[in-house]
């Protein structure tokens, strides 16, 4: 298990241009002192409470590979051409519950604000049960003819 | 984490033939400040359409197009617009144009695949000077959204199914950024590879989401053209979005 996910965060730095990141967790990014785990990557026990494992060095704690713990691990600064890319996964048994980026260039070569957008999620889900929790519709450019049928027309109508 | 959601505050007026969409909450989200910010941005608008609509044949990009008059008679924008069309055909290898060649074979000055998205990250600036007021301004289905507090709740962005209006075919939450989305959906196909003027059907939509909306439009229109190339080129260029292939099938792009 542990094999398995070292395996899984030693690839994550190759890995990481396709996964993208999410910002729900940003707020947990504080950082404590950090401990190598392998190769290139360290452990750190995440501030935030809801992290409840601990990932260290050579010897990780054996709580860390039981399913309830999330324990959260930051890669070390991987450099690309086009600047520094850094990841933060959060792992829960075997599974990587989420994936944040620290650094991150964008294509012009200037950093972005980490927080700024995350990863799109697809969903499979009708206008009905999603509507009121979006807040804007992208689409292909919309006329006004087509307007009155959008998706948009009836959250500006519904006023959310 | 979560706040308490805010109201949001909407406003809707048609410009340049689409609809132009405005979400604001906090401070200023209902009061004459925001009334006024609108107004200025639609003003603004309604200036870029009459210099660069290809619809308007008085538009001095329509005069520009035939001939009537030279660059150095046009605002400085057209040659600023101009110089981004120019870019965005250096990147794409060519599938990007701004003359762009009709079914006639005849190449036209059409820089609509730049305008809308520099227009509304010129027209989003009022907005933006609102204190304490988070913002989103859609033109038709492409937007800048900014939100105040790096921290607070961001605005959550519908990605519309390009088969079925009805649908979702994705989401994403942005506090500061921009999201464009180039396809075939309601107007039927309007992009075309200006390497050959062929309609682009592989992919039925591309959504690009990035910093400024000016570079992700162009970006969205250019995957859209490159079909089959267009994932991999976006890839390339470490952007982050959706594809959406022509059978529906989608895929994240980041």
């Amino acid at each position: 298990m542990k094999r398995i996910v070292l395996w899984v965060l030693s690839t994550l730095s190759t890995l990481v241009v396709l996964f993208g990141y999410h910002t729900s967790t940003s707020a947990t990014m504080a950082t404590t002192s950090e401990t190598t785990i392998s190769g290139s990557l360290s452990g750190q026990a995440a501030t935030g409470a809801a992290s409840t494992g601990t990932a260290s060095g050579s010897a990780p704690p054996s709580d860390s590979s039981t399913s309830s713990d999330a324990t959260t691990v930051t890669g070390t600064a991987a450099q690309t051409r086009y600047g520094p890319v850094q990841v933060q996964v959060e792992v829960a048994g075997s599974e990587i519950t989420n994936v944040s980026i620290l650094q991150y260039p964008n294509s012009d070569g200037r950093d972005i604000q980490i927080n700024n957008y995350a990863l799109p999620q697809l969903i499979q889900q009708t206008l009905d049960s999603q509507s009121s929790s979006v807040s804007m519709v992208s689409g292909a450019t919309y006329t006004s003819q087509g307007y009155a049928q959008s998706l948009q027309s009836a959250l500006d109508q519904a006023g959310l | 984490m979560t706040p308490i959601a805010q109201p949001i505050a909407r406003r809707v007026e048609h410009v340049m033939g689409m609809p132009i969409s405005l979400a604001l909450r906090g401070r200023h989200a209902y009061d004459d400040m925001a009334e006024q910010a609108w107004r200025d941005a639609l003003a603004e608008l309604r200036w870029v359409d009459e210099v660069f609509s290809t619809w308007r044949p008085d538009s001095q990009v329509s005069r520009l197009g035939r001939g009537e008059v030279g660059l150095g008679e046009c605002a400085p924008e057209v040659a600023e617009v101009l110089r981004l069309g120019d870019a965005a055909r250096a990147s794409s290898d060519g599938a990007f144009d701004v003359c762009l060649p009709g079914p006639d074979g005849v190449r036209r000055l059409d820089p609509s695949g730049v305008v809308k998205g520099w227009a509304v990250d010129r027209a989003v600036r009022p907005l933006l000077a609102l204190p304490d007021t988070d913002v989103c301004l859609s033109a038709g289905g492409d937007m800048v959204c900014h939100v105040v507090d790096p921290a607070g709740e961001p605005w959550l962005i519908g990605i519309e199914h390009p088969l079925d209006p009805t649908r979702l075919v994705a989401q994403v939450p942005v506090h500061r950024g921009a999201v464009a989305t180039s396809g075939a959906a309601h107007r039927g196909t309007h992009v075309v590879d200006a390497r050959s003027g062929a309609p682009a059907d592989a992919l039925a939509s591309v959504t690009v989401i990035g910093a400024d909306l000016t570079s992700v439009d162009i970006d969205a229109t250019t995957a859209l053209a490159l079909g089959l190339d267009g994932p991999h080129w976006l890839r390339s260029r470490l952007r982050t979005g959706v594809v959406v292939w022509a059978d529906g099938r989608a895929e994240t792009v980041a």
